[in-house]
């Protein structure tokens, strides 16, 4: 196995053209999370012409709902939770700057257009690995939609979040090209 | 009669929520082991040692396994010789789920179908209960994640569908499911029985140990089959490609109606978790 690149928040097109599907990455820097919910609210502030709560450009939107922090604990765990579902909302939200998803779980083919038209990444974190990702979180604070509870989006400062490049900005996409490459007739 | 009093039960079960959401059996473990020593993709490796890592921290940090921690599916065998006391049995259920989703600060997930408006405290909890032989309960709590559960169905084959009519119906959902339920998984298959009976011993069959043989030979047999020809996919850790798509098949099965043929495929993601306790 290659060592893992290292990546600082905010990224720019050179950054994301540098990665592709298979590269292992750790994630440093500001991110931010959101959900099925959150997503429904932010593209429907963009429809109404109004400002995000947050700056998207260059940013990385995390898909997770965490559990709620013991106390002495940053962040609850905080594995990555299924992300077709959020499919009918990522391509406006990348036309309008966001450069990364993290996420399971495989895109649709409308995601994956926009990835390369809007230069964006998704990226895969392990799903179920909760206790240890939450590890990674240095602080957290929310930034929007409280009234969601585990659903509130929420500004993340990470170390060394261990991801995996999925689809790049190339059409390239491990899930269909890992199953490819193992499946036996 | 030994007589029970309810609040031991509430106890009972609040300590196994937090229990099973924090400690993964040894039984899971064992088997990632396994799974490293076949695995031919070097990112699946990783993976699965990211697995064990996460369970390690989980296990002795106290915190969840996973953030989805679940609807919480309880099982219950009330001995026939045992008189619940101290008022209403699913309301006692119900208050150690809401006492051990509250203080083992896990996620509530439950909400109504329609606003999506949360419960706030993960009940209501599915309760099975069965009344056995003796005057002993035995409680066992088995969260229930929404990722791999969402990739579980029912259908009603046709008796001239026979065998292979379960493992094609198998096999295309887990290729279906692809990365989804968060693989490696166990593949829970109900066979036989009613509609509903069938998707509950689907569920049941997860909760035998991994590793374990089924008892009956012919189903071990195909048991087997269908693991194999599920690890030929190519899913693998994550969907991101391997040999581990799947740690086991465990299959459950009873008779059915002379025009039915049920199955059941109950997909259940690694964290695979559940706990029991005899009061």
């Amino acid at each position: 196995m290659t060592e893992p690149i290292r990546l600082k928040t905010p990224i720019s097109d050179r950054d994301v053209e540098k990665l592709k599907a298979g590269d292992r990455v750790l994630i440093n820097g500001i991110i931010y999370t959101g959900r099925d919910a959150a997503h429904k609210r932010l593209t429907d502030l963009l429809k109404e012409g109004k400002d995000l709560p947050f700056d998207i450009k260059g940013q990385i939107i995390y898909y997770v709902g965490p559990t709620p922090a013991k106390p002495g604990q940053v962040f609850g765990s905080a594995g990555p939770t299924t992300s077709y579902r959020m499919d009918a909302y990522s391509p406006l939200l990348m036309e309008r700057g966001l450069k990364g998803m993290i996420g399971k779980g495989m895109r649709s083919n409308a995601v994956k257009e926009a990835m390369k038209k809007y230069k964006a990444v998704y990226f895969a974190a392990t799903g179920g690995a909760g206790a240890l990702l939450a590890k990674r979180v240095k602080k957290a604070e929310v930034v929007a939609y409280e009234d969601l509870g585990p659903e509130a989006v929420r500004r993340l400062e990470v170390e060394d979040l261990p991801v995996i490049v999925v689809n790049d900005i190339y059409g390239n996409d491990l899930y269909l090209e890992g199953t490819k490459k193992y499946r036996k007739e | 009669m030994r007589e029970i009093n309810v609040r031991s039960i509430t106890e009972k079960v609040r300590e196994l929520c937090m229990e099973a959401n924090t400690d993964l059996g040894n039984d899971v473990l064992q088997a990632f082991d396994r799974a490293m020593e076949k695995e031919e993709s070097p990112l699946a490796v990783e993976i699965l040692k990211e697995l064990k890592e996460n369970a390690r921290i989980a296990k002795e940090e106290k915190v969840p396994i996973c953030q989805d921690t679940g609807f919480t599916v309880v099982f219950m065998e009330l001995g026939q010789e045992v008189h619940l006391v101290g008022g209403d049995l699913t309301e006692a259920v119900f208050e150690g789920v809401r006492q051990g989703y509250r203080d083992g600060y896990l996620r509530k997930s439950v909400c109504h179908p329609f606003t999506r408006a949360n419960t706030g405290d993960n009940t209501p909890a599915i309760i099975h209960t069965e009344i056995a032989p003796g005057d002993k309960v035995k409680i066992t709590i088995a969260p229930k994640g929404g990722g791999s559960e969402n990739m579980s169905r029912v259908t009603m084959l046709t008796p001239s569908d026979g065998v292979e009519g379960i493992k094609k119906f198998v096999i295309q959902r887990v290729k279906e499911s692809g990365s989804n339920p968060c693989p490696p998984t166990i593949v829970g298959i109900g066979i036989g029985g009613t509609l509903e009976q069938a998707a509950l011993l689907a569920k049941k069959s997860l909760l035998r140990p991994l590793g374990s043989k089924n008892p009956d030979p012919e189903l071990e047999k195909l048991e087997s089959e269908i693991l194999t020809e599920i690890n030929k996919l190519g899913i693998g850790p994550q969907g991101l490609g391997g040999r581990t798509t799947s740690l086991a098949v465990h299959i459950l099965m009873m008779p059915c109606h002379i025009a039915s043929f049920p199955l059941a495929v109950n997909i259940q993601c690694h964290a695979q978790r559940h706990k029991e306790a005899v009061l």
